[in-house]
């Protein structure tokens, strides 16, 4: 350590002068972000101009001139009237449920309540245990959203004997044998058979005891409103992402015929609109199957919204295999990996995490497209809320406006939240990536 | 020591060569898929008998016998047939995609520009936009601008004046027709020799920068050749293009140009939610070009449009124009939205009102379906080709 | 997050296998051999009725869900002819996309759903009418402060439309065959074309003229619209079958006459215990308490005193769900009966 010299005197820089007063504070903000030339100054002059043309009003008619409460639309009809919110307030229980029945509401809350828990269950960052929520939320979810909703059993008869006096009792012999095959194949870690056998005992006993549920049956053309509109989306993401992953593996196989069937799935549902997809799924479905087959009025739709959101999710899915780099694959293949060892252990998990914003973003993509399932009759949300508007105790000038607010706002905040979501989850990823 | 050839290769399982198990997995998809395929097939045969389903094209040449209330190519409910029925539907989707293209372009770009704005206030109010709209279906928007922005209108004879003589009711929009006098051939060839004389002047100056590095602007030459050859001839020949003022008469106006509130809402509502897509595109294009660029240019000398011009722009384009692309076919893709305002697009005309007349299920579907998969592949290609054609060539 | 991607595609394979289960089930469920729709309807417990989804006075259900209407009440008249219990039917809104479909495949045993007998449809589509409830033509409906009392004025008018129906075409043949010009607004569903014309984007709304008086009273100022005179297309509406069970197309036809039959022999809901202890052998004969005209059929003798006891004469029907004692308020007009002046004229029962 050296000594300082103090014979001279040591160097004292004077203190910094402070930033002349038009750089500083509000005014210095203000010059360099709305003032900076002369053109940025006309356009921060004509844009005040624009919002001081617009926000008043629109705020007007949002807040301070509209109707919160009123009995019929009487008071919406009235001239200057603003938003008639008392109209959504009213027609809130069909925008949400449609024509459900009124006192059976409690099973179409139970299936969003449980399938929103585990939505953010899946998609919280921090969350443990993501494998057995996935498993619940694409598999368990499914199968209980559909006895419950429809009130059908959704236990085919096919794996139990038709429908007897001692069915239980059947059952319950039949999953203790299989029970007992099953957790000793657990032990021995034979996962996947004692998987499938503990499947098959979860199954008959719940199979065998569904109908002590009494529930009973809703058909499909009763359901509408925000319920349907999760339901269209869910359908979508729940097959959309193993079959988008199936086709991604597909398009990128080495074996020339599977590759070729799914670039040609791919390219084909791609390149049409969507509503030419449901026109087919809603027309040509009935005639490919036999008569007894016909698919519900609900479930083709649906088979068409999975089979589109599909194929962008395998195009999304394909752009993360592609960015995993060759060496993790050479990497693999020189440890012995097979293709599914591969697939599953090295490639899907780097691929899937790189584009969790890309499917966020189809998700949100497929959120907005279950708009269209209007055009093959579905009482989906937006089409809940447009049929309303002519109720003649309703009609007026504002109805129209008002309910189309309430819908763009309920739209927005689902979308939005999905892309800020997605847009943290892409800061996340970059985060363990910089060097 | 024996060469590696010589020894016999490893005995395997034929279970476990890679080149039988590929066939395998193949072979079985394919069966599998051909099995299906004969049954829906057999099924559809079935079916389509017992429910009387018409199963050729004859219904293409059939008359049609409906109307539609606009149509590009001559067709009337008596004369025409199902075959130009989707003409005219076609045509019209083509018309929307047309428009809306050109719209969501210039919106597009002015938004996406406006979100890398200094000003603070321009970029804020970009970003809400772009934010509110994408975050909200289009179709809802659609049924905004139809049922509560153009339906809110008053009628024909409370038309709202705008000026130009264009009257916009709850009918549509009004425009004066032009309608070409005398003469007018004349201007237009003064018009195109200005125009032919521009470009040559163009190309002389990019050569004689190329070997004298002297730089002669060809905008203002341009401008000058239009406004004394084109002008000119326009008052020589005595302003031969007048418009036909539309004026009330009946149910509505009579003369000038219609444009049915269905396209006008459509038009809007297609435009202004593909811009915010735009601009995205726009945006990210050119953050994408390096900061360095820009500076390395500014230590060249060049001023600040020719930065723009001749460093930033073409490289952005460069990133700009795939996902631009594709943006313009969602919007061919998302015109298919007519059908739920009424506008008589392909989907409407023959997906709508010919299924259900012909009840020709399968035939119609499929030729829509292709129809549209033949306008995003030709598409894709053309991209594919000048993605090619602009790609960066390194030495 | 990591994703666990073995998880993942365990997941996916069994929510395919759970999908396919879900799925075979719901084609189980709606599996039925197609034998005799009399018996299928019998095993099922209840009748299988495509209505109209929402026409006020043909079907259309109320606030609580209760369905109303003509075409209602002749399913109700099925069901109580076959399960002496008029609430056993399940009424399942049909568009006029699908309607016939959903009768080919079985979905629906009977199609009351306001459906035009043409020719074609039962040529071609493989249905039969089993009678005309309600004779019906298309008209149109302007606004009263337009001063037009012909659909002749029409002539440069806009004119909303439900697209792809016979109502488009007999509009384009009326306006041609009378050289006048018209803009045609076709809307995928009837609802959006009555918003457009209430909305003032047509001058005139067209559809059967039944339709017109049900949607016109739905409209905010239904006193500010007309319905103008001219009929422009014959409609003969009715319930349909599908072809190939002669004794099903039978009850649907026969409970029809039964209505007009009791009309016109004066039995109504109130007096038919009454009126069947009369001598009069054509009142006997119908409610069953002279001959076993039912048996035929397939049903009970007293299946025409079921169906006038829990739902009421052809008269009472019409009168209930369109006529005076509606919002409707139609006229008899054709409806009435042959000996009024109208064409309702049923077969007798001997």
């Amino acid at each position: 350590m050296s000594v300082p010299d103090r014979t001279t005197s040591p160097f004292e820089p004077s203190a910094d002068l402070p930033p002349p007063p038009m750089m500083r504070g509000t005014w210095g903000w203000m010059r360099e972000n709305l003032f900076s030339s002369l053109p940025s100054a006309f356009l921060t002059v004509g844009c005040l101009f624009l919002l001081a043309w617009f926000l008043p009003g629109l705020i007007r008619y949002l807040f301070i001139d509209a109707i919160w409460s009123a009995a019929d639309g009487e008071p919406c009809r009235a001239p200057g009237a603003g938003a008639c919110w008392a109209y959504v307030n009213a027609k809130l229980t069909f925008f949400t449920y449609g024509a459900y029945p009124r006192d059976q509401l409690w099973r179409v809350n139970t299936v969003m309540a449980s399938g929103g828990i585990l939505a953010v269950w899946l998609l919280w960052p921090a969350a443990k245990g993501k494998g057995l929520a996935a498993l619940l939320f694409f598999a368990v979810f499914p199968i209980v959203a559909f006895g419950l909703l429809t009130g059908r059993t959704p236990f085919p008869s096919l794996l139990l004997p038709s429908p007897g006096s001692n069915i239980e009792w059947w059952a319950f012999r039949a999953a203790i044998g299989v029970a007992a095959v099953a957790l000793p194949l657990l032990a021995l870690q034979r996962f996947w058979l004692g998987g499938v056998l503990l499947f098959l005992v979860a199954w008959f006993m719940a199979a065998a005891h569904w109908r002590l549920l009494g529930l009973t049956r809703i058909d499909t053309d009763l359901w509408g409103g925000i319920f349907v509109s999760l339901l269209v989306a869910s359908v979508g993401i729940v097959f959309s992402l193993p079959c988008g992953i199936l086709l991604a593996l597909g398009r990128r196989s080495r074996l020339p015929i599977i590759r070729f069937l799914s670039i040609v799935l791919i390219e084909i549902v791609r390149g049409v609109p969507l509503i030419t997809v449901l026109f087919m799924a809603n027309t040509m479905l009935p005639l490919f199957v036999p008569d007894a087959w016909s698919p519900d009025r609900l479930l083709r739709p649906l088979i068409g919204v999975a089979l589109f959101s599909s194929v962008y999710m395998a195009e999304v899915v394909r752009g993360g295999l592609e960015a995993v780099p060759r060496g993790q694959y050479e990497a693999a293949m020189a440890v012995g990996l097979n293709w599914r060892r591969m697939m599953m252990l090295v490639a899907l998990p780097q691929a899937l995490t790189a584009v969790i914003p890309g499917i966020v973003n189809s998700f949100i993509a497929l959120f907005k497209d279950t708009t269209l399932v209007a055009i093959v009759g579905i009482f989906d949300f937006l089409r809940a809320v447009d049929t309303q508007r002519l109720d003649p105790a309703w009609a007026g000038p504002s109805i129209s406006a008002t309910g189309y607010i309430f819908a763009a706002a309920f739209y927005f905040v689902f979308c939005f939240a999905m892309s800020r979501y997605s847009q943290m989850m892409e800061r996340r990823h970059a985060a363990g990536r910089k060097r | 020591m024996a060469s590696t050839d010589d020894l016999p290769g490893p005995r395997t399982s034929i279970l476990n060569n890679p080149l039988w198990r590929g066939l395998f997995w193949q072979g079985l998809t394919l069966a599998l898929l051909v099995w299906l395929a004969l049954q829906a097939f057999d099924n559809a045969v079935v079916n389509m008998r017992a429910r009387n389903i018409p199963t050729d094209f004859s219904f293409w040449n059939r008359p049609a016998g409906f109307d539609v209330n606009q149509t590009l190519i001559p067709f009337s409910a008596s004369t025409s047939t199902y075959g130009q029925a989707f003409f005219v539907g076609l045509l019209n989707t083509l018309l929307v995609a047309a428009i809306g293209i050109v719209f969501s372009t210039i919106i597009g770009f002015t938004v996406g520009i406006g979100r890398l704005s200094n000003n603070w206030i321009v970029a804020r109010l970009a970003t809400v936009y772009v934010e509110v709209v994408r975050n909200t279906p289009l179709l809802l928007q659609l049924l905004f601008w139809y049922n509560a922005v153009l339906k809110a209108l008053p009628g024909p004879r409370e038309s709202l004046a705008l000026p130009g003589s264009i009257y916009l009711n709850n009918r549509g929009l009004v425009l004066p027709e032009p309608v070409v006098g005398a003469g007018f051939e004349w201007a237009l060839g003064a018009v195109a020799l200005a125009l032919l004389l521009a470009i040559l002047f163009a190309i002389w100056a990019r050569v004689e920068q190329r070997r004298t590095g002297a730089r002669h602007h060809a905008l203002p030459v341009a401008i000058g050749l239009l406004l004394v050859l084109g002008g000119g001839a326009w008052l020589a020949s005595g302003n031969p293009l007048s418009f036909q003022q539309p004026v009330l008469r009946g149910f509505n106006f009579a003369g000038g140009i219609k444009v049915i509130p269905e396209l006008v809402a459509l038009i809007a509502g297609l435009s202004l939610y593909t811009a915010s897509f735009i601009a995205e595109v726009v945006r990210a294009g050119v953050s994408a070009v390096p900061g360095g660029q820009t500076e390395a240019a500014q230590a060249l000398g060049l001023r600040r449009g020719d930065i723009l011009r001749l460093v930033v722009v073409p490289q952005a384009l460069r990133i700009i124009i795939p996902p631009l692309t594709n943006q313009y076919l969602n919007l061919l893709k998302n015109s298919s939205l007519a059908v739920f305002i009424g506008y008589p697009d392909l989907i409407q005309i023959f997906a709508g009102t010919v299924l259900n007349q012909t009840g020709a299920a399968v035939q119609v579907v499929s030729i829509t379906m292709a129809v549209y998969l033949a306008i995003s592949l030709v598409t894709s290609l053309a991209m594919n080709l000048y993605a090619r054609r602009i790609a960066l060539h390194e030495r | 997050m990591r994703i666990h991607a073995r998880s993942l595609v365990t997941a996916s394979l069994l929510a395919s296998l759970a999908g396919a289960a879900v799925f075979a089930q719901a084609s189980v469920a709606l599996a039925q051999a197609p034998s005799k729709t009399l018996e299928q309807v019998k095993a099922r417990g209840y009748l299988s009725c495509g209505t109209n989804p929402g026409l006020a006075g043909f079907g259309m259900p109320d606030d609580k869900g209760v369905w109303a209407g003509i075409d209602v009440d002749l399913c109700r008249g099925i069901a109580a002819a076959v399960f002496n219990d008029p609430e056993k039917v399940k009424f399942i809104p049909m568009t006029a996309k699908d309607r016939f479909t959903a009768l080919q495949s079985g979905e629906i045993d009977v199609l009351a759903r306001n459906g035009t007998w043409t020719q074609s449809r039962e040529a071609e589509l493989g249905l039969l009418f089993a009678g005309v409830n309600y004779y019906d033509g298309q008209g149109f409906m302007v606004r009263k402060k337009l001063n037009i009392n012909s659909a002749l004025e029409l002539s440069g008018a806009s004119i909303c439309v439900q697209q792809g129906t016979t109502t488009e075409l007999n509009l384009a043949d009326f306006f041609r065959s009378n050289n006048m010009k018209y803009e045609v607004v076709a809307f995928a569903t009837s609802n959006e074309a009555v918003k457009a014309y209430d909305s003032g984007r047509c001058d005139a709304f067209t559809t059967d003229s039944s339709g017109l008086y049900a949607e016109r009273v739905k409209l905010a100022n239904a006193d500010d619209h007309v319905v103008l005179p001219e009929v422009i297309s014959k409609e003969p509406l009715g319930p349909a079958v599908r072809q190939g069970d002669d004794q099903w197309f039978n009850i649907v036809k026969w409970t029809h006459f039964a209505m007009i039959n009791a009309e016109e022999l004066g039995i109504t809901k109130a007096n038919v215990d009454e009126r069947a202890k009369s001598p009069n052998p054509e009142i006997r004969r119908l409610l069953g308490t002279e001959g076993d005209f039912g048996k035929a059929l397939g049903l009970t003798p007293d299946w025409a005193a079921r169906i006038i006891k829990q739902v009421g004469n052809y008269g009472e029907v019409f009168n209930r769900n369109v006529g005076e004692g509606s919002r409707l308020k139609i006229k008899r007009g054709l409806n009435n009966l042959w000996s009024k002046g109208g064409i309702q004229y049923a077969p007798p029962v001997r």
